[in-house]
């Protein structure tokens, strides 16, 4: 009985918290601040979240790139393959790695960021200060983070793949012997816009959204206490992360499986 | 004369700019508030006082509209707070602004750039002129030198000054201060009581404290509001409240640590505790 009792306050708990973080997510899309206020909060929001995660991005890409040529050179020879080093690595990037790894980076990086500022934001009573000013916390805090996160990550995970691509062709063609020329025609004979570019694409804009969403609605509905935050901060990277990976099995079943 | 001070007060009232009727509000399984009313009386400085954890600044929070009573209604200049809109609350809210107890300083904003906050977002008052407007509000509360500092570089004090001048940025009508004593070292709980009685006077707003500070609030505050026991325990000037025969009045304001108001939470006998093992 007090199993079921349990169960039952935590499911209704889950879907008390998934009916606010939705009731908030559409309060940061309604509510698009005007472009005279909003566009500098905006731009704000796209240098810390976007730009201010650009090493990482590019850092991790350079190594994922060079490992990833290691590896694929090292099976695809075995069979006088690796000339298909150049689509081999285009393809695991573009249609998963890239939007992966940045997403899970991401989180790492940006998420946690973000919950913690909002968490902060909500301790220290910014939030019901600007409630009583008559100005909506969801208008000038959440939509602005939000749009950043949503127009940021899809731009990193292209950075990321294209970074990725170099550190394979600097291990794969420059140190190994794979041929120039053939590393980039097989890749761009192989390699679709619709199907694979466009599809990561979307990938990356659902990851943007859930991740942001995720961090943002944790940093507003923390307990304001440096305990709290911490939660908060945690449950981002963990809930996000495997909100990325769960979704990113649907998307490729709904993508690639046909 | 008794009887003129007794009209006097009771024409306050009927100026209320604050009406608080048969209020009950619970989180949770606790009542905070039962059947309570009060009213706080326009262009007077009002003092809120009670012991700790009884909902005083809950009560700021419901006036602000941050919380919604489960019954009962709260009148902000006749109209009803509760059942407003969203856009005729947050107009009401751009008549009243609240001190908060940390200040609640935007920390990416210097002390000019937060004191502009409420101008930018709200008038369409160009820089030069909200330049000069906020070096009024900083030269108010002494702090006009400070404009450039970050709130991190500001003391307490300075901080909570800091904050009011925010508040009075756009001429409310009711300005609301949640423990504006609380950590204040001598200097600044003066200075802090001098302004709140001067920006009251000269910009002609109401001031409704919430305290426990009970020298500090007695010796500027019109009127006084003692909340316990989940409602008003007695409401009148301050030296009426002095005067009041209620021993928790008295216990409160005397600060006696014993009294309606028990010195120990309830627990099993001291002797049982301390005899029986794996007690506590």
């Amino acid at each position: 009985m007090d199993f079921l009792q349990k169960l039952g306050h935590k499911t209704l708990s889950r879907f008390a918290s998934l009916g606010r973080s939705t009731r908030m997510l559409i309060g940061a899309l309604v509510n698009i601040p005007n472009p005279r206020k909003g566009t500098p909060l905006l731009i704000r929001q796209l240098y810390m979240i976007g730009h201010q995660s650009l090493l990482i991005i590019m850092v991790s890409g350079l190594f994922i790139g060079m490992v990833l040529a290691l590896q694929g050179y090292t099976v695809l020879v075995g069979y006088g393959a690796e000339d298909s080093l150049g689509p081999l690595v285009a393809l695991s990037l573009l249609r998963e790695l890239g939007p992966v790894v940045t997403a899970l980076l991401f989180a790492g990086r940006a998420g946690s960021a973000l919950t913690a500022e909002i968490g902060l934001m909500k301790a220290t009573e910014q939030l019901s200060s600007l409630e009583m000013m008559a100005i909506d916390p969801l208008k000038r805090v959440i939509a602005p983070r939000f749009w950043a996160g949503f127009i940021s990550m899809p731009i990193l995970a292209l950075i990321f793949s294209a970074v990725a691509i170099l550190g394979a062709h600097l291990v794969g063609v420059d140190w190994l012997g794979v041929d120039s020329g053939s590393f980039w025609s097989i890749m761009q004979a192989q390699v679709s816009f619709e199907k694979d570019i466009l599809n990561g694409i979307i990938k990356s804009f659902v990851f943007a959204l859930v991740v942001t969403w995720i961090a943002l609605y944790k940093g507003y509905d923390c307990i304001p206490t440096s305990e709290g935050i911490s939660k908060a901060t945690t449950e981002t990277v963990v809930h996000s992360s495997l909100a990325v990976l769960g979704f990113d099995f649907l998307l490729t079943a709904v993508m690639f499986s046909g | 004369m008794a009887k003129l001070a007794e009209l006097d007060v009771e024409s306050d009232l009927s100026q209320a700019i604050v009406e608080i009727k048969d209020v009950t509000f619970s989180r949770g399984e606790k009542t905070i508030y039962k059947n309570m009313s009060f009213s706080v009386p326009k262009g007077k400085i009002t003092a809120i006082m009670g012991p700790s954890g009884i909902g005083k600044t809950t009560m700021l929070r419901l006036i602000g509209g941050q919380l919604k009573p489960d019954s009962g209604d709260i009148l902000f200049e006749g109209a009803s707070i509760p059942n407003m809109t969203r856009s005729a609350l947050y107009d009401a809210r751009k008549n009243m602004s609240m001190l908060f107890q940390s200040g609640a300083l935007f920390t990416d904003m210097s002390v000019f750039d937060n004191v502009a906050f409420p101008l930018r977002e709200h008038t369409k008052l160009s820089e030069e002129l909200i330049r000069l407007v906020v070096l009024m509000k900083l030269q108010a509360v002494g702090l006009r030198g400070a404009s450039e500092l970050m709130p991190s570089e500001l003391s307490g004090g300075m901080a909570r000054r800091a904050a009011l001048a925010r508040a009075i940025a756009l001429d409310p009508e009711l300005i609301m201060y949640d423990e504006p004593f609380a950590g204040q070292d001598p200097i600044s709980m003066g200075v802090l009581v001098k302004l709140i009685k001067s920006l009251n006077e000269v910009l002609g707003l109401s001031s409704l404290i919430v305290t426990h500070d009970v020298t500090e609030v007695l010796s500027i505050a019109e009127h006084v509001v003692i909340i316990a026991e989940q409602g008003v325990i007695g409401s009148g000037t301050a030296e009426e409240m002095l005067a009041h025969s209620s021993p928790l009045v008295q216990q409160f304001l005397q600060g006696l640590s014993d009294g309606p108001v028990p010195f120990h939470q309830p627990a099993s006998p001291y002797e049982d505790a301390l005899l029986t093992k794996g007690a506590r």
